[in-house]
């Protein structure tokens, strides 16, 4: 046994669990006695509902209850909750319109939920759900962006004008305009972010128990974070207190942030078996999750960028529409506001930014966070916009990058967009990338493919964005509803074994292998006597969750907290078993030695004494080695890099080929190589799937049309190429760790590096800008299009 | 109900299903096999291949009255009886193949298919290509492809034995 503490590639605790099929999944766990919910949903955009006939459906076979909005409405229930309030450039808070868990009086997208079926099998359920008689009268629909904000769009909330949530701004207009009009160059872009659909592997899944005696509820449901839905649902929707009500997300199936928020069927189910008195289960089909979960993205923007004549940014001023779906999900607000805005710096010394961001509701799915949120949006912008300028002044894309580069002797940087970055050193992640790369050997390549009739391109990005959400006093004065610290319980066992129990919630990202070696390292406890807990509000004493990159700076931070109260109780044990001042114990290695003697005691030893406390301080001491700690970070983390994409397209066709993809990128403190090295690659396989393949695709009168996987393109194995992933990284100066985080830098580096490949392969073709996807059909109606003149030419 | 007479991971069977039970309904719900999973319904992820007299068959587009009299094995039959993991599995864990773990066991079942097809080699091509019926959201499939190559001469290896 080697090496299984920070920095070592430890082989993962959970797999084994994982290959053998012995995961626990929601969809894993049935109750007994337990019922089925089938949810009937609209298949309207947009309609008025004139009633809900249940009689048929109620009499069906099997069939338990058919609850509908109104039953709802007739205990009170409340509406979903949203956690973050958005406040409007003349200081109105958001428009916040109700969002019922079934819907009432109206509904506003296809697959908004109209009523519950409860039956003895799904079956039952599913056959019954077909039986509700839905009288809609149907109204004009609003489905994107443009048509919501169109003079006399019709209003998808009533009295909410002109489909505006808000209309936000960051920066100073006039200072900005001032810039532009004494600069050499402005270079425009118009610029759309493409809608995605978040699709991880494991649908949703919520069921909900009620015991009878005690009256408490269990809810087990796929979520990232069990005690924000205990918090939401219980306070705000069923008014449930949290003593009576357990939250248990198990093994979940990929996140991706789509597994953030609290949705209307974990209220369903959890209502519901108390309503029936029995466990009542609901399993997302894939069809389903398509108009139920989340969107993410979905921004048009116009940008535009003062440059000097030398290339140096003057000034950058964005308008952004940014849709938020039909109603507001849990973080949705925040998205293109603080987790977009505050990003427009990016890498760059840009000395002012002023940004217009308009959120607006459509007759669409809610539109939420989604791997990266917000900085994926604007990195693509300033990284196209970057290579934009470039192309339109002439000057050589890299030599515009280092000249406007924040220097690596500048941190911490304040940008003019809030955020104040504490450390990166973008030069060099850049000159490794482009060594990786074989940047200087590209255009022997591209030569090479002209001559067996392909076109090459190669792309660049240079990025940061922030993670490890968040300090509480910042994001409560910008609006966020919820505290962003972190919890953890470090209980050391009698024996010296050690079980953490974490407020963050692993679904992909190798918590229990990466969270045990933060114990190797601190304690000295072997690898294989830690065991990590997460995802039950009954065991865990509170937590936040996952998301935003913030399991290892925010709650790896709270373990060492926790692990530095065990050390310092351990100490006074060790001084009070060695006879020593307190001052003189030091711990290291599993040891706790009286400074300057061969006296020592092991771990065990003192975990020992705290549970059979014989020989013990009692008097000034607790027995027990068991130390809890909240962690509120002391501002974001700033990850960064360089992501270098080169791509092959076939001209007959227009499909691009990824040829090589390149990252690069400052994490931070590496714990675990091979999983950051996984978050990357996974994270840049997503990144490529927005560049080049998937949209979700609403048509003018709101139906989905990319509504399952035979619809919307999914990257698959052939469609991602063999990466060069490494990283550079420099130190996060805030927390105990050094650690930034690593989950969601693939997502939002890679777009703008793919985009900017394939322009710069079209670059013969006429080519300024793209959007995503880069389809083989987009780019073969441009090739084609430009094909006669370049002949003519 | 009809019956349906099955051999899954070496033990028989005998079950009553609806005629529109599906194979994978049959293996979660009546047999407690949850290893194997439902990613979609379009019969387009491949979280529920499993094999069907050998050969890799996805499991929700199979009603499992269709399975009558076959043998089957799902991701819970692969391990020796000791705990010791078949090469694919052993492979997938050394290359960090797997992240939420939920694709896995469909992808685990191809792969062998796919070894076991191909005795004379595999290309990353090949590999990539073989995969096309299975989704993988976590990974980017770049550790999946090398654990497969991986465990190639291992299987063969093996069955050589």
């Amino acid at each position: 046994m080697g090496f299984e503490g920070i920095g070592a590639s430890v082989r993962r605790k959970e797999d084994v669990r994982f290959l053998s099929g012995k995961g626990n999944y929601t969809d894993d766990i049935n109750r007994p006695g337990q019922l089925y919910a089938v949810i009937r949903r609209s298949d309207r955009p947009h309609a008025t509902i004139n009633g809900v006939d249940i009689a048929a459906a109620s009499a069906a076979p099997g069939v338990v209850r058919v609850f509908v909005g109104a039953d709802l409405a007739a205990e009170a229930i409340g509406g979903l909750p949203c956690g973050w309030q958005i406040h409007s450039k003349d200081g109105s808070p958001m428009a916040e319109p109700p969002h019922p868990v079934l819907a009432v009086g109206k509904v506003r997208h296809v697959g908004d939920p109209v009523a519950v079926v409860i039956a003895e099998s799904k079956q039952a359920a599913k056959n019954a759900a077909e039986l509700i008689d839905i009288d809609y009268t149907d109204l004009p629909a609003v489905a994107n962006l443009t048509s919501a904000v169109a003079a006399g769009a019709v209003e998808v909330h009533d009295g909410v004008a002109g489909n505006l949530c808000y209309d936000w701004v960051i920066g100073d207009k006039a200072v900005v305009d001032g810039v532009f009009a004494g600069a050499a160059h402005v270079v425009k872009l118009d610029l759309v972010n493409n809608r995605l659909i978040p699709n991880a592997m494991e649908p949703r899944v919520a069921i909900g128990d009620f015991d009878t005696s005690s009256g408490d509820f269990t809810l087990y449901t796929t979520s990232q974070n069990p005690h924000v839905i205990r918090l939401l649902m219980g306070a705000f929707v069923l008014h449930i207190p949290e003593n009576k009500l357990r939250v248990v997300a198990p093994d979940v199936g990929g996140g991706f942030g789509s597994k953030i928020y609290h949705y209307a069927e974990e209220a369903i189910v959890t209502w519901a078996a108390g309503k029936v008195r029995r466990p009542v289960k609901w399993t997302c089909e894939r069809g389903e999750s398509f108009m139920s979960d989340a969107h993410g993205r979905d921004h048009v923007s116009t940008a535009e960028m003062a440059v000097d004549a030398d290339g140096t940014f003057l000034g950058l001023r964005i308008t952004t529409l940014a849709n938020m779906g039909a109603y507001l999900s849990t973080f949705a607000p925040a998205v293109p506001t603080y987790l977009y805005a505050t990003l427009l710096a990016g890498v760059y010394k840009t000395p002012v930014i002023y940004c217009n961001v308009k959120a607006v509701f459509t007759n669409t799915v809610p539109v939420d966070a989604y791997r990266g949120a917000g900085r994926p949006e604007a990195t693509f912008l300033l990284e196209r916009l970057v290579d934009v300028i470039a192309h339109d002044t002439g000057i050589d894309k890299l030599e515009l990058r280092r000249k406007n580069f924040i220097p690596a002797d500048a941190f911490p940087y304040q940008t003019p967009v809030a955020l104040q970055y504490d450390s990166g050193d973008y030069q060099t992640t850049l000159n490794v990338a482009l060594t990786n790369a074989g940047w200087d050997g590209f255009e022997a390549r591209r030569a090479a493919a002209k001559a067996r009739g392909k076109l090459r391109g190669i792309g660049i990005s240079t990025y940061v964005e922030a993670c490890g959400i968040a300090p509480s006093a910042v994001v409560g004065s910008l609006g966020a509803r919820a505290g962003l610290y972190e919890c953890a319980e470090i209980r050391v066992h009698p024996t010296g074994s050690v079980t953490v129990f974490t407020g963050t919630h692993s679904h992909g990202q190798g918590h229990e292998t990466t969270l045990a070696q933060l114990v190797v390292s601190q304690l000295g406890v072997p690898f294989d006597q830690i065991e990590v807990v997460h995802g039950d509000t009954s065991k865990i004493p509170f937590g936040m969750g996952t998301y935003g990159s913030r399991s290892l700076a925010v709650g790896g931070s709270a373990m060492v907290k926790a692990m530095d109260k065990v050390i310092a109780k351990g100490k006074k044990i060790a001084a009070h078993l060695m006879e020593a001042a307190v001052e003189d114990i030091e711990f290291k290695d599993n040891t706790f030695t009286v400074a300057g003697t061969d006296k020592s005691k092991t771990l065990t030893d003192i975990s020992l004494a705290a549970y059979v406390p014989h020989n013990y301080p009692i008097e000034e001491l607790e027995p027990g080695l068991d130390e809890t700690a909240f962690y509120d970070p002391k501002n974001f983390t700033f990850p960064g890099g360089c992501h270098i994409a080169e791509i092959e397209i076939d001209p007959d066709t227009g499909v691009v080929e990824m040829v090589n993809f390149t990252a690069v990128d400052d994490v931070g403190r590496v714990v675990n190589p091979m999983i950051v090295e996984g978050q990357v690659q996974g994270g840049v396989a997503q990144g490529i799937g927005q560049a080049l393949l998937e949209s979700a695709i609403y048509d003018p009168s709101g139906q989905l049309l990319s509504g399952s996987f035979m619809d919307y393109t999914m990257p698959r194995a052939n469609d991602i190429p063999s990466m060069s992933v490494a990283t550079e990284n420099t130190m996060c100066t805030h927390n105990p760790l050094g650690s930034k985080g690593c989950g969601e830098v693939g997502a939002i580096g890679s777009p703008p590096a793919v985009i900017n490949a394939v322009v710069d392969a079209l670059k013969d073709y006429g080519v300024r800008h793209l959007d995503m996807p880069a389809t083989g059909a987009k780019l073969w109606s441009i090739i084609q299009a430009a094909t006669p003149r370049m002949a003519a030419e | 109900m009809p019956q349906v007479t099955l051999t899954v991971n070496g033990k028989q069977h005998t079950v009553e299903v609806e005629g529109r039970t599906l194979l994978v309904e049959l293996l979660r719900e009546k047999l407690s096999l949850t290893g194997t999973h439902v990613g979609c319904d379009t019969s387009q992820c491949g979280a529920c291949v499993v094999h069907v007299d050998g050969v890799s068959v996805k499991a929700c587009t199979q009603l499992a009255l269709q399975a009558d009299g076959t043998d089957v094995i799902t991701i819970e039959g692969l391990a020796e009886a000791d705990g010791t993991l078949h090469p694919m599995q052993e492979m997938f864990r050394e290359h960090h193949a797997l992240q939420c773990g939920f694709c896995t066991p469909g992808m685990v079942m191809t792969a062998i298919d796919l070894v076991q097809s191909h005795p004379g080699g595999l290309s990353e091509k090949e590999i990539r290509e073989g995969l096309e019926g299975n989704l993988c959201r976590c990974t980017g499939y770049h550790n999946i492809v090398k654990a497969i190559a991986a465990a190639h001469p291992l299987m063969h290896a093996k069955a050589a034995e």
